[in-house]
């Protein structure tokens, strides 16, 4: 096969073209483990007495955007959705639904992706599978990931552990990825504009391990970004949240780009970042170790929980306060 | 309706059409409305277009006078 | 960046608050609140963004006027948008429209229906569609106030020039000096100061509101969008009103020249021809409009596919209408929150982000 070559219907026939598309794509790449030899399901071993489970699917458009493409983004979703809950990622199904006609060195470029993503969050891929649907009836590419994660000892985290005085952190910049993928489409014409910040979050969540008894609730602030996840914790709590406008971590690229679409950085997605609700003696531990590493370097203490129930607060810039609300659904350039 | 940022024109590739700059991210804008561009100039840029000029001169002299009073306040607290 | 955040200086806001603070103890004494309105939706936004009033002294109340044209653009409006894409023409808008009800339905339930419903960034996006597919009818809506005006002719100039002949504008442009006429004269209404539009008043010049300030008019004052220009421009307006004077005050002097974008004129005055226009809940104000010139008809999409633009119905509960005038506040409709709320809104002021409503329920409940 060259790179010329698109995918055709045959390739998911389950005749000869399926089966060297799986060796030459999938077995070379994922066979070495579980995978080998392609069993109906994957036998996996774990630790402890629970596992944590979650599955999640990829439709993003671009396929290709500054900072990534749909196959890190769809390891590192599934890998910080486990991460999040308190586990150790270990085991991942990878499910591709292609269109007949997706070029052949697109769908390479996604699966190197997945590989190098997969390695790094420690994960395996161990169980998959290729359908091909015809010209129109998807965008390109979908890919569905499910994951399973071994719980790490010591964290009991839910929203109602939440208590007044609690300090809010988060990981680094927010919005880097929303705003990579917003500016990539092609009639908003924007170039060096943010990359996405698409990482797994694991090691983060490992180094505050030592703080697992003081950590009250982590989310990782994809879709409908920081407003939506702060919204969220508060929405049945008797707590609410105050965020400084000053504090918030924001990329210059992201800034730019969010004043000529006229969008607030509150209501875009983060696919590497880790907000994280902890007692106020552990914050300092916490944010210390994060910024020592590559991915926590711009952790920022952005703000406390009040004992304002329901509430979401922004303290602005000009020293005002305000509600934070949550965006309503598509993002859509505002001209007005 | 008239949400618009202020970004420099880096370079002018044709009679219409300039390069803008906002803190290294670059849109391709129509600069047709203005009078005489040219690289450097700061503009307006409201969809698309840029829709008038911003003086630096005059935008230098606000930033100064915030820069005292923020500085001045500062000093009293 | 410095043009933009050097305007958002949180320790200039401290410092700026506090003359605010000391002016309006000056204010000569009433029995009610000073009422100062702001025109343009983006101001509005911003106020409401950086939670602007939650800083000012209870005396100074900011009204929200009819500044965003979404919210003035009546539902007859979107009808027709709505029957040009149901007859298989392709629709460009801008996203703001995309929810805003019409007398039936919306530009995204007939999005969801198949019809082909284009959101752009820029009126270019429509030149563009209409040189890829010359056989496809493209029509761009063209509302707004002077700020989009020249963009929308820009297109047209262009298609003009490059012979593209499947491209037409829905015209709905608005005007903001009669409309600040009329609401200066209107009885009910008790404002005691305008904050003029900062792109506006780029396109159309500082020299434009000289006609509702001065002799017994009313305190005028140019601002930029930014939080510290907002600031600047209510200690500029509190000025004028501890003196006693009203004059045009132009505090946005790094964009907004006394004459305007003159090429910007040209292009309005080349193509677009002034006309009496109904605004959602002020009525027809004469000669507040633009529309395309007779000469153009066959880029006036009215024209070219025999289509008119009809008074549209309004849910009767809706006060939107008062609300547009600021005699209202969100807070006073039955339906605020309830019944109408982003996600589903009745209102035209529910409908826009920059509408009163929409930016109360976001930044205030």
């Amino acid at each position: 096969m060259t790179d010329r070559e698109r995918i055709l219907l045959a390739h998911g026939g389950g005749g000869q073209l399926s089966r060297e598309l799986i060796d030459r794509e999938i077995v070379s790449r994922f066979g070495a483990g579980p995978l080998e030899g392609l069993p109906d399901g994957a036998t996996v071993p774990v630790e402890g007495d629970a596992v944590v489970f979650t599955t999640d699917s990829f439709v993003v458009q671009p396929i290709e955007f500054p900072g990534g493409n749909i196959g890190d983004l769809a390891v590192h979703g599934t890998v910080n959705d486990l991460a999040v809950c308190g586990a150790k990622p270990r085991w991942l199904s990878l499910a591709l639904i292609l269109e007949e006609g997706l070029e052949l060195a697109l769908l390479r470029r996604v699966l190197d992706r997945i590989k190098i993503a997969a390695d790094d969050s420690g994960v395996v891929v161990a169980t998959g599978d290729t359908k091909v649907v015809a010209r129109g009836q998807c965008d390109g590419l979908f890919i569905n990931t499910s994951g399973i994660g071994e719980r790490l000892p010591g964290f009991d985290l839910s929203p109602a552990h939440l208590q007044e005085g609690d300090r809010v952190l988060v990981s680094g910049p927010i919005a880097d990825h929303g705003f990579a993928v917003l500016a990539s489409r092609e009639n908003i014409h924007i170039q060096n504009g943010p990359q996405s910040d698409s990482a797994p979050v694991h090691r983060l969540v490992q180094a505050a391990v030592e703080q697992a008894a003081d950590i009250r609730f982590m989310r990782d602030p994809t879709r409908g970004g920081l407003a939506s996840v702060l919204n969220e914790m508060v929405e049945s709590a008797k707590v609410g949240i105050q965020i400084q406008e000053e504090s918030i971590p924001v990329s210059p690229g992201t800034h730019a780009v969010s004043e000529l679409l006229g969008l607030d950085p509150l209501h875009v997605a983060s696919e590497g970042r880790l907000l994280m609700v902890c007692g106020t003696d552990a914050a300092p531990a916490i944010l210390e170790a994060w910024q020592a590493m590559p991915e926590g370097g711009g952790a920022k203490d952005i703000g406390a929980v009040t004992k304002e129930a329901g509430r979401v607060v922004l303290e602005t810039l000009m020293g005002g306060h305000r509600l934070i609300d949550v965006p309503r659904g598509e993002l859509l350039p505002r001209i007005c | 309706m008239c949400l618009a940022v202020p970004m420099q024109i880096k370079e002018i590739p044709e009679p219409r059409r300039g390069i803008c700059d906002l803190d290294g991210s670059t849109q391709v804008v129509d600069i047709s409305l203005i009078e005489n561009p040219s690289v450097g100039d700061y503009v307006i840029i409201h969809a698309g277009f840029a829709i008038e000029r911003l003086d630096p001169q005059e935008a230098d002299m606000r930033l100064d006078l915030f820069d005292e009073l923020a500085t001045h306040r500062a000093a009293l607290t | 960046m410095k043009y933009i955040d050097g305007f958002r200086n949180p320790g200039a806001a401290v410092a700026l608050r506090e003359d605010i603070q000391a002016l309006s103890a000056k204010l000569p004494p009433s029995d009610r609140t000073t009422n100062i309105m702001e025109i343009c939706g983006s101001h509005t936004m911003a106020v409401a963004r950086y939670a602007i009033r939650d800083i000012l002294p209870e005396r100074i109340k900011l009204i929200s006027g009819p500044g965003c044209p979404v919210c003035v653009t009546d539902a007859g409006y979107i009808d027709a948008a709505i029957e040009l894409a149901r007859r298989g023409i392709t629709v460009v808008t801008f996203g703001d429209m995309l929810n805003v009800p019409g007398s039936e339905t919306s530009l995204a339930a007939v999005r969801s229906e198949g019809c082909s419903i284009e959101v752009c960034y820029s009126p270019l996006h429509a030149l563009e569609l209409a040189k890829e597919t010359p056989e496809q009818e493209i029509v761009f809506l063209a509302i707004g106030f002077e700020t989009t005006m020249p963009p929308a002719m820009a297109i047209i100039d262009q298609a003009i020039r490059d012979g593209i002949d499947n491209l037409s504008l829905l015209v709905a442009f608005k005007l903001v000096p009669p409309a600040l006429a009329a609401l200066g004269s209107d009885p009910e209404l008790q404002i005691d100061a305008f904050i003029c539009p900062a792109h506006v008043s780029a396109i159309i010049g500082a020299n434009a509101y000289e006609p509702f300030a001065g002799a017994g008019g009313v305190p005028c004052v140019i601002a930029g969008f930014e939080p510290l220009d907002i600031l600047l421009g209510l200690k500029g307006i509190l000025a004028q009103l501890v003196d006693g004077v009203a004059k045009v005050d132009n505090q946005y002097s790094r964009v907004v020249s006394a004459k305007g974008n003159k090429k910007a004129q040209a292009l309005m005055e080349k193509y677009l021809d002034p006309a009496d226009v109904s605004w959602r809940g002020i009525g027809v104000i004469p000669q507040s409009g633009l529309a395309m010139k007779e000469e153009w008809i066959e880029y006036d999409a009215e024209k070219r596919h025999d289509i008119t633009v009809q008074i549209g119905k309004l849910n009767p509960a809706c006060r939107c209408g008062e609300v547009i005038k600021g005699i209202a506040s969100p807070f006073d409709c039955p339906m605020f929150g309830t019944t109408c709320t982003p996600g589903n809104p009745v209102g035209p002021c529910m409908v826009s982000s920059e509408g009163s409503c929409a930016a109360y329920y976001k930044y205030s409940r």
